[in-house]
């Protein structure tokens, strides 16, 4: 870690102070915070699985960020608004989105997934960096309305390298945009590493654009919490954007179609396993006498049942109608589109096993 | 009852994988989510968890056989209280809850299907309304051949893939006789000469029993596929030169003695990497590349040299990391190293990538020289002969000599003779004399 880097918890588990930002410590709080990155953890382990066993196209591993994401997650108010990338599965529990709708989407049976409005919480956005241009247009129509609310969108270092995400950081700049740009830095942009994406570090970028960079332990759930907490404040009362550079690690592959063997070495990986998020807090919760072996028991089983629930609700999962396809292209319905999907429908018809007439 | 578990696309629209390792038997009792074997595509090595609880039955694929995604590789009896009875009679299965018998692969991605599993069509699937659902497959320069031909597209049997017809379907299609028609002539419109070539692939009876069928996986795909590609996309052309090295050989025995060289490994090909590298630096458009997508040759100001090292994986080509730069004893380190870890099979990823010239160096297996294949990407390849005692014409007499004999074959859309001969001859002036070690670098 650099100086200057926000941590609160270092990665032997003990608590540490900066003297810019403070951390909220109480043990209802650590331990919801244990309990919410730990079901993170099993939610996506258990989504990798069912990649692997044909039941999702593809899924993106947030191993190793779980500290990041539940930190910047528990930090949102009602209000505040959120552009995801794509694996920010983290944050949308947070969001109370039902990790059903998430492998819905990895699963192809839909283009959404859950309801952007509802969750305040957008759809995922795969075209790398473009999400955080609309965040920034969506910050500052916030503005213009006068509403309450703040936008969080996340990124990672890959995007930076992304003209849109220049572009964001100066729009939000001149127009004082109530946003933070949370740049989840897990220093490998599919095969491409880090220092092979920038020549600084990624957090002062902000300094020339005019807005405060800073970078926390993207391991350290506290820190996460603490600085995302601050910067969403600054940006609801009117003092513009932040960047924060939550610097953590990918333990997984970039997704479960790389291979990392073939790109970083072991040695890496061990380092980052001995700075793993979950297992410093474990260390705290027990030091301090908040939880003890029989709470974290308890929180693995209940992670182990809701997984299993969510392996037999995706397992039963419908495929959708093939003339849903037609169902959004106009909002009142249009003459054109009625008659392809006629022309569809008949089509289908033609097929052996069409509903109804199956043999 | 007895479930079947197909091979997924665990990549994004990959046809196929490889079976590295089974980690269950027959027998073995499994778990829904437990690990049961490992297999390699060409994204990745991954490792496949079953989704089934129960008793593995068969296993259907071999390790190191390439399976198609979407075939079964492995069968689980789940485990219910009445499993054996069910097997016996399929007729009543499914009672308390109905096998969802969906294939447990993805809508939209490159699923294999066999044709077998190819959704049927009903006979009468000619709707009035619909003059979409009864058009045969073809692209438009084939339904533009077909009608110049006047063939009817739907009385053609379509051999492309997923159901297309192809020209030569057209053709095939068309009355014996008047075959004149064809305004496309370089292909036969008769297709009775295929049939032949089958056949030659078919082992006799008599002497397949004495034959060995190897699959060809891993490295050994990579290579031939490598090869393939450089020696029927870049056309070859290969010079050779003999020269006299007993100078170098000198050299060598006083570089042995040197402290700086203390330790490291000093052979002939450490000076033969060297000269290279000084006549790559004397003509340094032969250290490029041939970009066919942005058609522009890249010229590239830093070697990295590679070696072709035969290794326990099968033959690789890692290259030294801006070799142009090393000092001497540096670049017998590197050598070193590469051929270490080559030798070990340790060679990382990295290391047979960026390659811009090689030297393979088969005088070690005793012969004099060869023509050498080109490294994918690069333009040009030295190979190394054996050095033996030869009789030699040395200043004005018939004597011993040192003499070895250097290949060099060369891209030639981008490097002509000229270019090629001064890289080989200066090479071969170097090892003759050495000196020009110093004179010209």
């Amino acid at each position: 870690m650099t100086t200057g880097t926000v941590q609160f918890l270092n990665h032997e588990g003990e608590l540490t102070s900066h003297p810019d930002h403070e951390a909220e410590i109480s043990p209802d709080g650590l331990r919801k915070l244990y309990h919410d990155m730990a079901w993170s953890r099993r939610m996506d382990a258990e989504a990798v699985t069912l990649q692997r066993q044909g039941e999702l196209g593809l899924w993106p591993s947030l191993l190793g960020q779980e500290a990041a994401q539940i930190g910047a997650g528990h930090a949102l108010g009602a209000a505040d608004y959120v552009f995801p990338s794509y694996r920010d599965h983290g944050i949308a529990l947070c969001r109370g989105v039902d990790p059903l709708d998430l492998l819905r989407m990895f699963r192809g049976v839909t283009n959404g997934g859950w309801d952007p409005a509802e969750k305040n919480f957008h759809l995922y956005t795969l075209v790398i960096g473009s999400q955080v241009l609309h965040a920034t247009g969506y910050a500052m129509g916030l503005a213009k309305d006068g509403s309450p609310g703040a936008v969080l969108t996340c990124f990672g270092d890959g995007a930076t390298s992304q003209g849109d995400v220049s572009e964001a950081f100066n729009f939000a700049a001149v127009y004082h945009a109530p946003i933070v740009f949370f740049c989840q830095n897990n220093q490998w942009a599919i095969s491409e590493a880090n220092e092979r994406q920038t020549r600084v570090p990624l957090h002062q970028r902000a300094d020339g654009f005019g807005f405060p960079g800073v970078r926390v332990d993207g391991n350290d759930v506290l820190a996460c919490l603490a600085v995302t907490k601050w910067a969403l404040e600054r940006a609801r009362s009117g003092e513009g954007p932040t960047l924060i550079e939550a610097f953590t690690y990918r333990m997984g592959a970039h997704t479960t179609s790389d291979d990392p063997l073939r790109y970083r070495d072991g040695e890496e990986v061990a380092y980052w396993n001995l700075r793993d998020p979950l297992a410093r807090l474990r260390t705290l919760l027990e030091a301090r006498g908040w939880a003890d072996g029989a709470y974290f028991d308890t929180v693995a089983a209940q992670c182990e049942e809701r997984a299993v629930d969510l392996r037999a609700r995706l397992r039963a999962t419908p495929d959708p109608d093939p003339g849903d396809i037609f169902a959004h292209v106009h909002a009142d319905g249009h003459a054109l589109v009625d008659e392809e999907r006629a022309r569809f429908a008949a089509y289908q018809a033609t097929f052996a096993d069409a509903a109804g007439r199956g043999e | 009852m007895v479930r079947e578990f197909t091979m997924p696309d665990v990549g994004e629209g990959l046809t196929e994988a490889e079976i590295l390792t089974w980690y269950v038997q027959p027998g073995d009792p499994v778990t829904d989510g437990q690990t049961v074997c490992e297999v390699e595509t060409a994204k990745a090595t991954v490792e496949l968890p079953i989704p089934y609880t129960g008793v593995v039955r068969e296993l259907l694929a071999a390790e190191r056989t390439t399976v198609e995604v979407g075939s079964v590789i492995i069968t689980i009896a789940e485990e219910t209280q009445e499993a054996q009875e069910e097997a016996a009679q399929p007729g009543g299965t499914g009672q308390e809850e109905a096998p969802p018998q969906r294939q447990p692969v993805l809508v939209g991605y490159g699923v294999s299907d066999a044709p077998a599993r190819r959704r049927p069509r009903t006979p009468a699937a000619s709707a009035p309304g619909t003059p979409g659902g009864t058009r045969p497959l073809a692209k438009p320069p084939v339904r533009k051949l077909a009608k110049d031909l006047g063939v009817d597209l739907r009385v053609v049997i379509p051999s492309g893939p997923h159901g297309t017809i192809t020209r030569d379907d057209v053709r095939a299609a068309l009355p014996p006789g008047p075959a004149g028609h064809d305004p496309a002539p370089p292909s036969p419109p008769v297709p009775a000469a295929p049939s032949a070539a089958p056949a030659d692939r078919l082992p006799d009876p008599g002497t397949a029993a004495r034959e060995t069928r190897l699959p060809v996986t891993g490295v050994r795909r990579a290579t031939a596929r490598a090869m393939v590609a450089s020696a029927f996309t870049a056309p070859h052309a290969t010079e050779f030169v003999t020269v006299d090295v007993t100078r170098t050989m000198k050299l060598l025995k006083r570089l042995k003695e040197d402290e700086e060289m203390a330790g490291l490994r000093v052979g002939p090909l450490l000076l033969v990497a060297k000269a290279l590298l000084v006549a790559i630096a004397r003509n340094p458009h032969i250290n490029a590349a041939w970009d066919e997508a942005a058609q522009q040759i890249v010229l590239k100001q830093y070697v990295n040299l590679g070696i072709a090292a035969a290794t326990p994986r099968g033959l690789l080509v890692p290259n030294i990391k801006d070799a142009h730069a090393k000092t001497l004893p540096e670049l017998a380190r590197a050598l070193d190293q590469l051929v270490r870890t080559a030798r070990e099979g340790t060679t990382a990823p990295a290391a047979l990538r960026g390659g811009t010239v090689t030297i393979t160096n088969i005088g070690v297996f005793g012969v004099d020289t060869g023509t050498p294949i080109l490294n994918p990407g690069e333009a040009a390849i030295l190979a190394v002969g054996a050095i033996k005692e030869r009789p030699w014409v040395h200043r004005g007499a018939v004597r011993p000599r040192q003499v070895t004999t250097l290949a060099l074959s060369f891209d030639h859309r981008l490097v002509d003779g000229e270019l090629g001969s001064k890289v080989l001859a200066d090479t071969a002036a170097i090892l003759e004399d050495p000196n020009r070690l110093i004179t010209w670098s």
